[in-house]
């Protein structure tokens, strides 16, 4: 009955199809409607007094002078709001021994972090609340600091958290066995420390948030910038103690999250209790600088890790130690030990060696708190991974490109397991390897490099095959214990004019959802998808669901989307069969038109059938049943995650006297599965490369042994900009999930996941020359100076 | 646009982003301006482009209680060729060093350093008084008028004077002009056909402030260097004036060994500090780098 | 209540008067006084572009700029160039090669587009790349923009004019 998904010559086949996004328009026009423009009547701004030390003790707090400057309604702390929120621990119930200190809004008596948020202000606007802020003294005693790794771990070693026993928010050990023997009796192995840089988000719109209690109802309404509409409904109602059916969470456009808008924020949280203390409206948003200091953080990552190899190239084992720094306790709900966890699971993840050991320490830190920002630990994997098999490739005397195809697992294994657990159902990596070599002309740059290398000029060039996961069941978050949706639901309804409306769970935020599912929808309805509007992110209207996290809109979203636009057809095609007196299986329906599914002869338009069966039910036949709108949820079965493969190509030159690597080009082959709107995929893709090639190169958060952020702000934590940034080139292959009809896999994050290993190794690549090396990121000009020994 | 030496400053701060409250003045001359600047008891700030004050305030690193906008006063607008000189108003845009005819033919260093100055849209509003006047370290228009020979006039309550800028620029954010005293113009000496400039700088990013940055201006009427003049910004606490290099060059036909013996000669010259994430000998070696470079360029475009 | 101070200005081609604070930036007066929320404030530190307007026919920061200094002058925000038409090409074009994503940083893109386009000649990939050193985007990875802004330079070049972006009333 349906023709094959992305065949692109039949009427309204949209999947398959580079189209442009209809919610764009308003955005090019300035008519973007995000949170930090809300404005309510009677709203009033909140602002907050911020912790200058990274741990102390809060002995006294002095508003008296605040409370009486223009402007001002509310001074709040701690104690007026734990008496209206309850407290919240970030953990999981599948992290075994995992510890965190519960959490209030506002502190009671410890500050955990410089910039933790003590004191809240609310005023008539947001000016007035930091002159209040200026006004308010805090007497704190000091506590020690806590700021780096190893210290932190040893015996009696002072405590970033005082509720809790020690620094060890979670260990993990993953063990194959016989691990030393092999390491000792291989032909090569190859070792390395590696740092990551701990990284923020930076989104360009920052958080907001206006929370709105309205007392007469007992309703509570906020419009929240958030990927995730649904947890925090269930959060505020929780918390809060509102019945979830009072709590209508709104998350309208939104300027860019990449993750860091999933999780709890004690300043988001404080915001709804001030809002029932005022009986007001109140908003906040958090200026660029509190940013910094209190957006997530993520990547703080010192990985040791080794890898035998035999004596033709054959990938033995790895053997990998995770060290981790995350802030003083785990962030709610998704924990702070996602990212670890994934590093050590992802570890080697498209090779096809079967000899792996892994151990994991989450470490407290007097520090800003992490949790998922996008692609969630697969970076670190994927360049400890990718730069041990470069270096391996040299031990064992091959080029890089040659010591993969040796040793990526073959196209034709699957479906198959990581030594990890990881479940494979089908991934292509060594056609990924072959199609990237032609795209890059690899052979053609390796002998270009050899000849400018006698000029003087040193390129490099790396390559980095990874996986990326997808379309999460509730292995993730549910069996936890969370309250976190792994599935999702639309609702789709034909108006009285005959177009289509979509009402669906995943959202959006600027990747490109409502316009993926709206192809999806008018695809499998057989209408022009001009017709179709899609509608995402109001808990009281749309469906309860997944929302957006771990690349699930395309792949869950999709299959939601596609399962109801074909109940939805069905009914109309039934109850056009009704009317026409015909036989449903002789009826098609496109561009909004039933047809002679034979000759194409247009029968009915599905705004005529609209009219009929909303004015004129009386002349449809008694057993005819109208059913012109549909819900349905569909949650992923079969494969826990989807898995992505791709591989990144990245080609440099570095300038060895100053240290300057000036970044070339970059190539992407990926394997998403089926593509639902390759501009669309392509641009996330790139979005993401940029963002990695900015972990690569530049991003880092720079706390000193006082637990101080120093370089908070856009200033001096350096975000990749236009200049610095190469074109990108694109390739696909498509392996669709047989786990659904549409075959989609996420994609949103492969960019991020491998661009800063491959950037990696192509600056190491550059610098073999000189006998040089580096295992750092950002690879600064003054550390790639001091690796290559000339300061 | 914010300095790079005020972040430290924030730590530990209240880390907010809107401004305090002043009071605004809009004077129409120069006399004006000076005199609401004694009215509000020296709680004052003088504000032009704004594009390095306005954030300053924002942070609220400073908190002047008065604003006296000195971007209408026609006095410090304009740039004209008054005899050997090329008079620059205070207003003067950066864009304006970038665009202007009369600059490129005789100042040509302003227009080098220009494309390098922050972004399109700071340019479009930041002023070279202001920039002067604010003496970053790490700005290229101090180091500019440094490597120029330029003369600041600056107007106070007694009159106007001048100063020479290796007079001008005293210490970080520290100049000449006197608390109450106005920047009007700079007066920079007139290139010549047998001038050659150039101007380089190493930055991470386009338009952030330079780890290192030069520019030099060569008086060569033949082949041999009559004059060297070479500035470097972001290598101390002012810009300098790198003379023993100078010397290095001074007679020489800027062949590869007077460019090794300025870059060599550049140790008696710089003497930076070290830093949290650059070392002074680090800074030095990327000044010599960066020395080598910009005097290749000019030697090869003989 | 802070004493505030009368300003006079052409804000999209009407005539504005109004009382402010002087410590008002003109980013919190459009967005806040005027409800033209399309011009974003991303860092209130001239750092990020994302409030870009045009200030006597430039691109400038809005938030860099305090009402105040802005009484007696022109300013044109994304909202008015899209009425105008002036940008609709460069709309077209950004909409049709993706050249947005979440969107937040595209009227500051838009406008410093404009700018760099009022200087004559067809920009090559680095110039444009150049020109929008300022403006930071987190979604798109610029290569889209860059993109979009060349095609509509080459299209100017060769003689095309904008058409309407808007919708008609039918």
């Amino acid at each position: 009955m349906n023709a094959p998904l992305g065949a692109l010559d039949r009427p309204n086949s949209y999947i398959g199809r580079s189209v442009s996004r209809p919610n764009a328009k308003r955005l090019l026009a300035g008519r973007g409607r995000y949170v930090t423009d809300l404005s309510l009547p009677r709203m009033l701004h909140a602002a907050f007094l911020r912790s200058p030390y990274a741990h102390a003790r809060i002995v006294s707090i002095d508003a008296g002078e605040a409370r009486a400057m223009p402007g001002v309604r509310l001074v709040a702390t701690g104690s007026d709001l734990v008496k209206l929120c309850k407290a919240w621990v970030g953990t999981l119930d599948h992290f075994k021994g995992m510890k965190s200190a519960p959490q209030l809004p506002l502190p009671i008596d410890e500050v955990l972090w410089s910039g933790q948020a003590i004191v809240a202000i609310v005023a008539e606007s947001r000016a007035q609340a930091e002159d209040a802020a200026e006004a308010i003294s805090v007497e704190f005693e000091e506590l020690p600091v806590v700021s780096e790794i190893d210290r932190a771990r040893e015996t009696g070693a002072d405590r970033a958290a005082s509720t809790v026993e020690d620094n060890l928010c979670f260990t993990s050990r993953l063990d194959t066995g016989g691990i030393d023997d092999i390491f000792s009796g291989a032909a090569h192995v190859v070792e390395e420390e590696f740092h990551f840089g701990r990284h923020t988000a930076v989104t360009l719109e920052p958080r907001a948030i206006v929370a709105g209690w309205d007392a007469s109802e007992g309703k509570l309404t906020v419009h929240h910038a958030t990927q995730t509409p649904y947890q925090f409904q269930d959060l505020y109602a929780r918390h809060y103690g509102i019945p979830e059916a009072n709590v209508r969470v709104v998350a309208p456009d939104i300027g860019g999250s990449f993750g860091m808008k999933l999780h709890v924020y004690h300043e988001d949280m404080a915001v709804v209790g001030l809002s029932m203390l005022c009986g007001r409206p109140v908003k906040f948003v958090a200026d660029r600088i509190e940013s910094f200091v209190s957006d997530i953080h993520a990547r703080d990552h010192r990985v040791r890790a080794r890898m035998a190899v035999d004596g033709d190239g054959t990938i033995l084992a790895m053997d990998v130690d995770d060290v981790t720094a995350i802030g003083a306790f785990s962030t709610y709900p998704r924990t702070s030990a996602v990212e670890g966890n994934q590093v050590i699971r992802l570890m080697g993840a498209p090779y096809r060696f079967r000899n792996y050991r892994a151990g994991l320490s989450v470490v407290f830190q007097n520090k800003v708190q992490t949790s998922q920002y996008r692609a969630v630990g697969h970076p670190i994997a994927c360049a400890v991974t990718e730069r041990l098999v470069d270096m391996a490739a040299a031990k064992a005397g091959l080029d890089p490109a040659t010591m993969r195809e040796r040793n990526l697992i073959a196209d034709d294994a699957y479906p198959c397991d990581s030594p990890t657990g990881y479940k494979f159902e089908a991934l292509s990596h060594q056609e990924s390897l072959a199609r990237l070599k032609t795209l890059m002309n690899y052979d053609a740059l390796r002998a270009e490099q050899a000849a400018l290398r006698h000029r003087g000029i040193h390129r490099g060039i790396g390559i980095a095959s990874f996986v990326e996961i997808s379309n999460p069941s509730p292995a993730f978050y549910g069996i936890g214990g969370a309250r976190i949706s792994a599935q999702d639901g639309a609702l789709l309804k034909v108006t009285p004019s005959g177009e289509v409306r979509c009402l669906i769970s995943v959202t959006e935020q600027g990747q490109g959802t409502e316009t993926i599912i709206g192809q999806v929808v008018a695809d499998q309805l057989g209408v022009a998808r001009e017709r179709v509007r899609v509608i995402t992110g109001d808990t009281e209207v749309t469906p309860h669901g997944g929302a957006t996290w771990a690349c699930r809109g395309a792949g869950i979203g999709g299959e939601t989307a596609l399962q109801a636009a074909r109940t939805l057809r069905g009914n109309v095609i039934s109850l056009a069969a009704a009317i026409l007196q015909a036989k449903p299986g002789e009826l098609d329906m496109r561009e909004g038109v039933v047809v002679d599914a034979q000759s194409g002869a247009e029968r009915i338009s599905l705004a005529e059938i609209a009219r009929i069966a909303y004015f004129r039910s009386d002349t449809l036949p008694p057993d005819a049943s109208a059913q012109l709108s549909v819900a349905h949820h569909y949650a992923p079965q079969g494969y826990p995650f989807a898995f992505t493969n791709g591989i990144q190509g990245c080609h440099v030159e570095l300038d060895a006297e100053t240290g300057f690597v000036k970044i070339l080009k970059h190539w992407v082959i990926e394997d998403c599965g089926r593509i639902i709107n390759p501009l669309l995929v392509d641009e996330q893709v790139r979005g993401g490369v940029v963002q990695g090639l900015g972990a690569a190169f530049f991003e880092e958060c720079q706390y000193d042994e006082n637990g101080q952020l120093t370089n908070g702000s856009l200033a001096d934590y350096l975000v990749p900009m236009a200049c610095e940034m190469p074109d990108i080139v694109i390739g696909h292959i498509e392996t669709p999930t047989a786990d659904t009809t549409l075959g989609a896999k996420g994609c949103g994050e492969a960019g991020t996941a491998a661009a800063s290993a491959a950037a990696l190794n192509a600056v190491n690549d550059a610098m073999s020359a000189f006998g040089a090396s580096i295992a750092q990121i950002p690879m600064t000009p003054p550390r790639l100076l001091k690796a290559l020994g000339t300061i | 646009m914010v300095t790079n030496l005020d972040w430290k400053r924030t730590i530990g701060a209240c880390r907010l982003l809107k401004a305090r409250a002043f009071t605004y003045v809009r004077p129409a001359t120069v006399a004006e301006a000076i005199e609401a600047f004694a009215a509000a008891g020296g709680e004052a700030s003088y504000i032009a482009g704004g594009q390095s004050l306005v954030p300053a305030l924002a942070l609220r690193l400073q908190a002047p209680e008065c604003l006296i906008d000195i971007a209408h006063i026609e006095a410090l607008r304009g740039i004209e060729r008054q005899g050997d000189r090329l008079r620059l108003g205070a207003l003067t845009r950066h864009v304006d060093a970038h665009d202007d005819p009369l600059i490129a033919q005789y100042a040509p260093l302003l227009r080098l350093a220009a494309p390098h100055v922050a972004h399109p849209a700071i340019r479009n509003r930041g002023t070279l008084g202001g920039s002067v006047a604010l003496a970053d370290p790490a700005s290229e228009f101090p180091a500019m008028m440094l490597a120029m020979d330029a003369e600041m006039e600056i107007a106070g309550p007694e009159g106007t004077r001048r100063v020479p800028a290796d007079a001008f620029f005293q210490d970080v954010y520290q100049t000449a002009i006197e608390p109450g005293e106005l920047l009007v113009a700079i007066h920079v000496p007139v290139a010549g056909p047998h001038h050659r400039c150039a101007f380089d700088e190493l930055a991470r990013r386009r338009g952030d402030y330079a780890l290192v940055g030069c520019g030099v201006m060569l008086a060569m009427p033949g082949d041999v260097i009559d004059d060297a003049r070479i500035a470097f910004l972001s290598v101390g606490p002012t810009p300098v004036r790198a003379r023993a290099a100078e010397t290095a060059l001074s007679g020489t036909r800027l062949d590869e060994a007077a460019i090794r013996n300025a870059q060599i000669a550049l140790s008696e010259d710089l003497d930076p500090s070290d830093e949290a994430h650059m070392p002074a000998t680090m800074r030095l070696h990327l000044a010599r780098v960066l020395l080598g470079r910009v005097l290749g360029h000019l030697g090869a475009t003989a | 209540m802070s004493a505030t101070h009368p300003i006079s200005l052409s804000v999209n081609g009407e005539e504005i008067s109004r009382l402010v604070e002087p410590r008002e930036t003109l980013a919190d007066f459009l967005r806040r006084d005027l409800q033209l929320t399309g011009t974003h404030t991303g860092c209130e530190m001239g750092v990020c572009g994302a409030c870009l307007v045009l200030l006597d026919g430039r691109p400038v920061h809005a938030c860099l700029t305090f009402a105040v200094q802005a009484s007696g002058a022109v300013v044109e925000t994304v909202e008015g160039l899209t009425e105008s038409a002036e940008i609709a090409d460069l709309q077209r074009a950004f909409h049709e090669r993706n050249a947005l994503q979440c969107g937040f940083c595209t009227p500051g893109m838009l406008v410093s587009a404009h700018g760099l386009l009022t200087r004559p000649g067809v920009p090559s990939r680095e110039a444009i790349r150049d020109a929008l050193s300022g403006n930071y985007c987190r979604c798109t990875g610029y290569e889209a923009i860059v993109d979009a802004i060349e095609a509509v330079a080459r299209r100017r070049a060769a003689g095309e004019s904008a058409v309407r972006f808007l919708e008609e009333p039918a």
